[in-house]
């Protein structure tokens, strides 16, 4: 049993100088055989083995993870949160999600420092007002909040922002969705996985998938580095290395992966509340509560997985960001990373049984992955359990590649994949 | 961020350079026999391979011209550059 987190719990562990916190998820060493295996135990993989135990009461299962939990993509992204997507079915999805994150801290007794300060997106030329404006009335018509603002209103939202009609890329306009914001997203990890380690699964670190065993047309178990573990579901949500794991098994998907980068500068004195997204121009700015501006730049062409990116794309993010944002000329880079992401052809996720029996691929989510993490977790979840997909995640097969039902959000979207 | 040999410039820079994905995926010679089953192979599966991968690359800031390379996508590290129309090097 878990203790529960609490100011009283603060106070008690304050008193014996914090020595005595238990310990939030254990350090097992794999079961022979489990009823389902999530392979990768980032955000994704480990929301998915959550509700599988809460929702679906499947408890006897294992996350398998190659380095620590979080250490992938979950921990490189730029914590942006939204749902004003353009098609239905992104809209739906991407939606749901953003219901869960409302009540995620209380639900998991952690705080994801789920923040609602507002995602603006800027349009920096006639093509991308129509583009934004189209998107502001499909979003309202889902149900999603969604503003336009004219130039004036951008300024007076965010009146650090460069709003003057000479420079390359002027801003024309934007949208504003009031509910999107940030999350601290080491937390969604650690909280997830306290969270279904309290219920029972097992979360198994330092242990890489190797291969994966086939009887036939269906699923045997997985070798891992810590030997084999015999399965009859295994939910693989690797990310970037999606596609290797697929090989194993020998399976082909529709991905790319490549990296993206991202950088945060020397921390600052609040000067920016909310999120800014500037499609056009590759630059995405907030700023993390410790003060830090969190920047995201664009992917390289190249396939690559090498968790490092052209120096080139961060330089054009910087001159776009310092175009928009006078006011940081002098400021300093503190640190740079990449992510590889899996990008789909479409720009969408594939939630996905696959044609072998008991293998579920959650992968495709390219740029745009942890806004995602409760609703992926959740329908994954649904699919594996009910071998089946729920409504909200029907139409992120993998099968819409050969019906050609793609939700091509490549540019749709608010942001440019 | 690497440097690439260009088979027709010499030397430059990869940010003069346009990515054009998996290389040797041959258009079907009778695409009106293709399963949509195929064709969703053609058109959208790759090897996507951690690892030595064959890719097309294109000069576009530069002679604008195609060829292929063989690339470690673990390292970045190019292996070999050829022509398009040569044969592909063995490992």
């Amino acid at each position: 049993m878990k203790n529960k987190y609490s100011v009283f719990s603060l106070i008690k562990n304050a008193l014996s100088y914090h020595e005595n916190w238990q310990r939030a998820w254990k350090d097992p060493t794999p079961k022979k055989e489990y009823d389902a295996v999530i392979v990768g135990g980032g955000g994704h993989g480990l929301a998915t083995a959550y509700y599988l135990a809460k929702k679906h009461n499947m408890n006897n299962i294992a996350v398998v993870e190659k380095g620590w939990i979080g250490g992938g993509n979950t921990g490189r992204n730029t914590t942006i949160i939204r749902s004003n997507y353009l098609w239905d079915a992104s809209a739906g999805l991407y939606d749901h999600a953003l219901k869960i994150w409302e009540g995620l801290s209380q639900e998991l007794n952690y705080n994801v420092m789920f923040s609602q300060r507002g995602v603006m997106n800027l349009a920096h030329n006639l093509q991308d007002v129509r583009d934004l404006k189209r998107r502001t009335h499909a979003n309202r018509l889902n149900g999603i909040d969604a503003v336009y603002l004219s130039t004036e209103e951008v300024k007076k939202f965010c009146p650090i922002i460069n709003t003057s009609p000479d420079i390359r890329y002027p801003v024309l306009g934007g949208t504003l969705q009031r509910r999107a914001g940030t999350a601290r997203h080491d937390a969604v990890a650690w909280g997830y996985a306290r969270g279904a380690d309290a219920m029972g699964v097992d979360i198994i670190q330092n242990c890489e998938v190797k291969g994966i065993k086939r009887n036939g047309d269906s699923v045997e178990g997985i070798e891992t580095t810590k030997g084999f573990i015999k399965t009859k579901k295994v939910g693989v949500v690797a990310a970037g290395h999606s596609s290797v794991i697929a090989n194993m098994a020998g399976l082909r998907l529709p991905l790319e992966s490549k990296p993206l980068q991202a950088l945060v500068s020397e921390p600052v004195k609040p000067i920016i509340d909310t999120v800014v997204m500037s499609n056009a121009v590759h630059a995405y700015v907030s700023q993390s509560d410790k003060g830090e501006l969190v920047i995201g730049a664009g992917t390289d062409d190249y396939v690559s997985y090498t968790q490092k990116g052209s120096h080139q794309i961060v330089e054009g993010t910087l001159n776009a960001i310092l175009e928009l944002y006078p006011i940081f000329s002098r400021m300093r880079m503190l640190r740079q990373w990449g992510g590889i992401v899996d990008i789909c052809p479409d720009a969408s996720p594939i939630l996905s049984k696959t044609s072998i029996k008991g293998l579920y691929f959650n992968c495709g989510w390219g740029t745009g992955g942890f806004k995602a993490t409760p609703g992926s977790g959740d329908l994954f979840a649904h699919t594996i359990a009910n071998d089946e997909p729920h409504k909200l995640n029907a139409a992120f097969n993998l099968n819409r590649f050969v019906s050609g039902d793609l939700v091509d959000e490549h540019g749709a979207a608010a942001v440019a994949h | 961020m690497f440097l690439i040999n260009c088979p027709y410039c010499g030397e430059r820079d990869q940010q003069e350079f346009k990515a054009g994905g998996e290389a040797h995926i041959e258009r079907p010679k009778q695409p009106t026999e293709l399963s949509d089953d195929e064709w969703a192979e053609y058109l959208f599966m790759r090897k996507n391979i951690k690892g030595v991968q064959f890719e097309r690359w294109n000069h576009a800031h530069g002679c604008r011209k195609w060829f292929n390379m063989v690339r470690d996508t673990s390292n970045d590290e190019i292996k070999a550059i050829y022509k398009m129309g040569e044969k592909p090097p063995t490992q």
